[in-house]
Parts: structure tokens; sequence; C-alpha cells
């Protein structure tokens, strides 16, 4: 969520019953325009928070002029300072997939491999690496994973400008109610995988400007995501199921919406059965 | 505006009709070659499109108007937006001559729902309003809201507000003693808001008469159907030997599993509807399963093993799980009722507690430092799924007299060990934690103002189950989607192997028919063994007339 709008935006995404103290509000209204100055940043948004066993991580996302392009990502233990984190890198999304249980709240904990075949083992010594992950890439990575399958936007709220780079949209008026009840009116701001597969004639309808990222429709499972309408139909609220504790709210026909994550950091992968 | 639309340079108007000349009039100003260029284009320019019938020029005015107006920042940037907008706004003026129905939209029925909770109920009198100042079992939500949120968790204010209304309007409704919030619980198409409930004593005969009426006629039914099969034993084929494991009957109302009633209700505003009691079939089977809510108590639970109801059981069974591991009290708040005698009981301890009037309350420090300065004061379920143990096999005479007669003596264990789950107020100290993750994170709310810091406790067994103690008040609450926390992946149970239809041995078992050579060989085997035979009974016999002629 953006920053400018923190306070009223923790109000409305507070149905799930996780938000923040006092304390940390008014904290993190100072701190983070300091971060917006430090680093330079054109945006900061508020990502949310990982709760380990011992401590919180509180993270924080800066966007440069292209709003797509890969963010920065920085977090803190108690809202006032923080450190940048190391850039996300496939491989270490794939080492941290393996990983399961809470996060410690320490970011120099070590986890080790608990159960790890035999030919992976061997390609990890070849490659000169030790079987251990830090719990700060285990960080890096799953704020990485959260963000490219569940971190979402309206559509039109982006546009993409003819020479590539991605901005708001200053025409974006909100989504009308019966938009805003529909899936394919929501995107992953992430870089798109199902678009080229969509058929010519799909294609046809779509607009090249604000169309260019997947919709919510076609994600696996079927009903990942829950759509309700909230404080008596005034705010609507999308929640992840495949990562328990992402929250997006949207208050439709105005530009409000953003999204946050309180939770354990833990993919629910038993979410097939639960269905 | 221009009724004989444009003239063509041949037609006889062309030229005559400009805006500020009437038709009529016979002087035709002396155009130079450029007014007649401007009045080209500006004809050209005020040719109505065919298929919308607007016109470029009337278009750009409100273009520009609108620009000059509004004073966008990089105007150039999105004038075709601009002008997607004015074209939008122009259709819809001119085009329709229906007027929209101004529309009801769903969020003015909630809206009406939502002022309904803030008027008061006719008939409240002024003596109303002194009973209630007085004692009333409303919680006061609001007090702790702010506690939790000094650790942000909770919901918005507004909704904590409604939900304080809507409490309000349920205890004017029912006749209850003890009235809490105990917490959220989402769902895929709607949440539940729950409300934990004592009734006064003597309130609650209603319901279960009505279950015992059901449960006597189908007892009924059960004996008419097996005279009917009774007479036709002989043709039937072999009754299965299948017992199914006795049912464990449910804890009465108000105690164990069953203590507190609870209310739901989808949105404050909307009617409370009461949960029924849970039995342990259905808590050992939540145990079992890992499913979401949708929202709809009347929904189907499809799983395996089967659930026994549907949503609202299962939500209730899932309820009293969450209450039986982290409802938790500061130490020495809740004490034991002063009764003498109660240890030597079946069963296990106590299960009653009250409150203590002379509880001292610890520092945050100490209820931060140590679980051991919490309790639990909801009784832990046991395995059988209820609170109190419950021997199935203790029959009545009759029973046991029964079932000599109609039944073979069948396997069964005769006695089952009793289950014993921790007492009543054990501290948090005890509870086990998850691989290497303690049960319960401990923190103070604040670290920059400890003089005035709240306790607060989260499970991680429970993730969304939360406590807060500061001096003399505590309060639990729940706020997640209902289900435990487990490392592990949710492995759904197996079906049982198959049941063995009949005991294998040699009469059933398949061999091979013998070949000839073996028929021959058993053959000749056989009549050996004949003709040996009589050798020997020639000698018997022999001999004994060898004996007789001795003798």
């Amino acid at each position: 969520m953006e920053a400018a709008s923190l306070p009223a935006a923790l109000e409305l995404a507070a149905g799930g019953g996780a938000g923040l103290s006092p304390e940390k509000r008014a904290v993190l209204g100072a701190s983070l325009l300091l971060l917006q100055r430090d680093y330079r940043f054109e945006r900061v948004w508020f990502w949310g928070c990982i709760q380990g066993v011992r401590g919180v991580y509180y993270i924080a996302e800066g966007l440069g002029p292209d709003r797509a392009a890969p963010r920065s990502r920085l977090y803190s233990w108690n809202c006032v300072e923080w450190s940048l984190l190391p850039p996300a890198t496939e491989e270490m999304v794939a080492r941290a997939e393996q990983l399961k249980g809470r996060f410690q709240g320490d970011p120099s904990f070590e986890y080790e491999y608990a159960e790890i075949n035999a030919e992976d083992a061997e390609r990890l010594f070849e490659d000169g690496k030790e079987p251990m992950i830090k719990e700060e890439s285990r960080l890096v990575a799953t704020i990485e994973q959260i963000d490219r399958a569940v971190g979402i936007i309206p559509r039109g709220a982006f546009v993409k400008t003819p020479l590539g780079s991605v901005r708001e949209n200053r025409n974006f008026e909100g989504l009308s109610l019966t938009e805003a009840k529909k899936l394919s009116s929501y995107f992953h701001f992430t870089e798109p995988v199902n678009l080229k597969n969509k058929t010519l004639l799909e294609k046809a309808d779509l607009d090249p400007s604000t169309d260019f990222l997947d919709s919510l429709e076609h994600d696996i499972p079927q009903g990942s995501w829950t759509v309700q309408l909230e404080k008596g139909g005034t705010v609507v609220v999308l929640r992840s199921l495949l990562w328990l504790g992402l929250t997006f709210y949207h208050v439709p026909m105005t530009k409000q919406y953003g999204y946050v994550y309180f939770g354990t950091g833990e993919k629910n992968l038993d979410l097939p059965f639960m269905l | 505006q221009h009724g004989h639309g444009p003239y063509q340079p041949h037609e006889p108007g062309y030229g005559l009709y400009q805006p500020g000349y009437s038709p009529y009039d016979d002087q035709i100003p002396d155009p130079t070659s450029q007014m007649l260029a401007i009045q080209n284009a500006k004809a050209y320019l005020l040719k109505s499109s065919t298929t919308s019938g607007l016109n470029l020029y009337d278009h750009l005015a409100n273009m520009l108007t609108k620009v000059l107006d509004e004073q966008p920042i990089n105007a150039v940037d999105v004038i075709e937006n601009i002008s997607k907008d004015v074209k939008w706004a122009q259709f819809q003026k001119k085009m329709d001559t229906l007027r929209d129905e101004h529309e009801i939209l769903p969020t003015f029925e909630a809206a009406e729902k939502c002022k309904a909770l803030f008027l008061k109920a006719n008939g409240e009198g002024d003596e109303e309003l002194e009973e209630e100042i007085g004692e009333t079992p409303l919680p006061n939500v609001m007090e702790t809201a702010f506690y939790f949120e000094q650790a942000g968790i909770g919901l918005s204010k507004d909704e904590s507000y409604h939900i304080f209304l809507a409490l309000k309007k349920l205890i004017s409704v029912q006749p209850i003693q003890t009235c809490r919030f105990w917490g959220k619980i989402l769902g895929l198409e709607m949440n539940y808001i729950i409300a934990e409930v004592q009734y006064h004593e003597g309130e609650e005969e209603e319901e279960t008469e009505e279950e015992e009426v059901i449960e006597e006629g189908a007892k009924g039914m059960g004996e008419v159907e097996d005279e009917d099969e009774n007479k036709e034993k002989e043709n039937e084929p072999p009754k299965s030997t299948y017992k199914p494991p006795p049912v464990i009957p449910k804890e009465e109302n108000g105690t164990g599993a069953n203590k507190y009633v609870y209310f739901v209700c989808n949105e404050p505003g909307k009617p409370w509807v009461k949960l029924p009691p849970v039995t342990p079939a259905q808590i050992v089977c939540a145990r079992k399963i890992k499913k979401f809510f949708t929202g709809r108590l009347d929904a189907p639970v499809v799983s395996f093993p089967p659930f026994p109801g549907n949503e609202a059981n299962y939500l209730r069974a899932q309820i009293a799980r969450i209450s039986a591991g982290t409802q938790i009290s500061p130490i020495g708040f809740y004490q034991f009722a002063e009764e003498e005698g109660d240890e030597e009981e079946e069963g296990g301890g106590r299960d009653t507690y009250e409150e203590n009037p002379d509880f001292q309350p610890l520092s945050v420090a100490e209820m931060v430092g140590s679980l051991s300065t919490w309790v639990h004061h909801g009784q832990s379920i046991l395995k059988q799924g209820r609170c109190v143990w419950f021997n199935p096999f203790q029959r009545s005479e009759e029973e046991e007299e029964e079932e000599d007669v109609e039944e073979e003596k069948a396997e069964e264990p005769n006695e089952l060990q009793q289950e014993i789950g921790p007492p009543l107020l054990t501290p948090l100290s005890e509870d086990e934690g998850i691989q290497n993750i303690p049960a319960w994170t401990a923190e103070a709310s604040t670290n920059l103002i400890p003089q005035y810091a709240v306790a607060i406790l989260q499970s991680n067994q429970w993730p969304g189950a939360y406590a807060f103690a500061s001096g003399k008040k505590f309060d639990n609450i729940y706020f997640g989607w209902g289900h435990k926390y487990s490392p592990e992946n949710h492995t759904p149970a197996l079906p049982p192997a198959v049941q063995a239809e009949y005991p294998s041995g040699p009469e059933v078992a398949e061999t091979r028919d013998p070949t000839l050579e073996e028929e021959l060989a058993l053959k000749a085997a056989k009549e050996e063994a004949l003709a040996a035979a009589e050798e020997e009974e020639e000698e018997e016999d022999v001999e004994d007339d060898e004996e007789e002629d001795d003798d």
C-alpha cells in the first residue's frame, strides 16, 4: 500500500484482524518518507510484515520511474531503521522453496536442508556452495514469491507507455461495483506469463496500454481468491488463499487500492484439500 | 442548428449561411480566398459523422473547453483520454431519451441494516436504562479492542463498534448471563462473527427435549425393521459381522466442550444464529480434515473421513478446539471452587472455577518473560472428543444379556485405556511446542513506553489466537481462518484396509488339479498300501491261529 495513504488503507484492510499498532503507524509515517528521501524512490510502498517466532520483519518496497522494474526491498525490526535486502535471484527462490516452517526472526539464522536428494547434494557440493541457507535469503525469496504470485492491482490502474515503461494511469477513476466483483478486473503486477497463450480473438479485445499483465481469472487452483464486500459493501477485499495473510482492498469508483501482507511467510500447500 | 446540412459548392445556398448571417440576406459577403478557405475548413469540421451524429467542430470545442477548465498537467500526454471522456459524456446525453433508473446499489441496503443497529429499540423507557447501567452481560468490546490494538491486532474501529451494537441486540433478545466477543473466522464467501455466551440457569431446556424426541423416534423405527428381517431370515444372504464402534455421547450442555453456547452472524446487523452443541464424533473428525469455511451455515462439508454434519457443525467443532487450546488467563485470576472430596472421582480433576477476589496482577515484564504466569482456563479435549472421559463399554445389565444371546463372542477389547488430559488451570509452560517452536510467543506491546505496555501472547499452534493482559484486565480473541498450524503438509486419511470377507483356509484355497501321472502314482500307491494291509492281516490271522493252536 502507498505510504502516503497508510492510515486509511490500514483501516480498510483490517477485516482480517491484522494491522499495526498506533506506535508503528506513527513511526512509519515518518520513516517511510525518510526512506524516500535517502534512496530517491519515487514511490514507497509498505509491503507488510512477516512474523517470525522471535521477532517480526517489517518490509517496505521502493519503486523507481518504471513501476514494473524490479523493486528495492528493505526490512526493519522496529520500523525506524531500515536495511536494504539483496535482489532476488532465481536460484535463491528455488532453494528457499524447499524450506518449511516458520521464520525464526533472526536474519543470520542458517537453515539446514533437512531432506535432500543425493543428486542435489552432489550438485551443490560441486558448485562449491554450502547446503545451508540464511534466513535473509529466505526472506528475500519469500517476498519475491509473494509479489509474483499474489501481488495484484486493479485493471487500468497502470498504463504502459509507448516507450515500454509502466506508470500510474492518471485517468483511472476506479472500478465500478460490478467490475470489482470479477476476478478478471485484477492483474498480477509482475511479468506476464499467460498473455502470449491467449487466442487471437481474445487478444483483439485487449487494450495494449492497460491489458499488458495476467489477470486473476486463470489462477491455479481455481478459487484461490476470495472476493468479499466489506463495510456494508463499500470496500472490495480480495484475500489470497495460497499465501494466507495477503489482503487486497479497493474502494469502487475511487482511486484507493493497495495490498498488504500480514502473515507468517509460508505458502499454503494444503489449498487443494481445503477448497 | 444546421437543419439544411452543408451546402455543396454547386448548390445555390452555398456560402450564404454563415453563423451570424441569416439565409435571406441578399448581400453575400465578399470572401477573399483566405476567408473562403476558412469557411471551407469550418464547413468540413461541422460535417456530422454518419455513425454518431457528432461533428468534429463541436467536439474540439468541448475538448478545449474541458482542458482549459480543468488545466491538467501534461495535457498533451493525456489528450486522447480527454477526447474519449468528452465523447462518452456527449454520447450519453444526446442519444438516450430514456433516463437511467436511479440505481439501488446493494450498498444502500447494507447501510440501512447498519443504521438499524444504531436506532434504539422501541419501548425502552428510562427504567430500563437504569437497570442496564448496573450489571450487564454486555462486554466492553471497545475497551478490549483498544488493548489489542496496542499490539496491532483487531478490526477497524467502525467494525468493532458495529459488533458492540450487534452484541447488545443479541443480549436484549436472548436470556443471557455472560457474553463475550469470541472472535472472527474468515470464510470464502462471507465471514463469521462469533459470540460466546452462557445462558441463565434453566433457560436451555427446550433444545434438549427436541433432540431426545428425534432419537427415540429413530429407535422405534429400528425395532420395526428388525422384526421384518427376522421373518425373512432364512432367505437373506449372510449378514455382515461388522459392528460399528460404539457412539460416544456428547457432553451435556453447560459442561465440558459444550460449556458455552455460540452465536454467529455474517455481518453485524444480520440476525444471530445459534450453533448446535458439538458431539465427540464431530471433534474427532474435525481433527482429521482441513477445509475452508464458505460462510453459509448450511453448506455441506465434503471431506474424507466424511464429516458428520454441515458447516455449522464443523464451525462449532473448530470453535470448541480453538477454545480448548487457547483460552488462557493470568495465573491466579481464576481459582478452583472450594469443594473437598472431588479428587477421588472418576475422570480426573475439577472442571469448575471461579474468579479469585484476591487476585494480584503481575507486572508486564513478568507476564511476558515466562510462560508459567499464564494458565489455561479452557478445558482441553481428550482424544475421544470429550473433556470428561466416557467409557463406552460400561453397559447396563440388560444390554449385556441381549448381546450374549444374539451374537457370538466378538474380539473386542473389553477395557479401553482411560484417557487423561492436562487438568484445568495448567500453566502454559507445559504446552508442547511444534518442532523447535514454542507453543506461544510472548511480547510486550511497546518497548518505548514500558510503563504502559500491555503483555501480548500469540499462539503458534492456532495462528490467529491472541491474549492480552494489563493489570487486572485480560482477554482472549481469535482472528483467523479457523485451522491449526502444522509444519507438515496435510495428508488426508487413507481409506481403511479392505475388510476380510471370509477366513482363508484349505477348504477355500485353490489348488492345482492333479495331473494324469500323479493320479496313476496315487492309485499305485494306494494299491500297494492295500496289498500291504492284506498281508498284514493274513499274518495276524496266521499268528492268531498259531496262538490258538498253541493253546
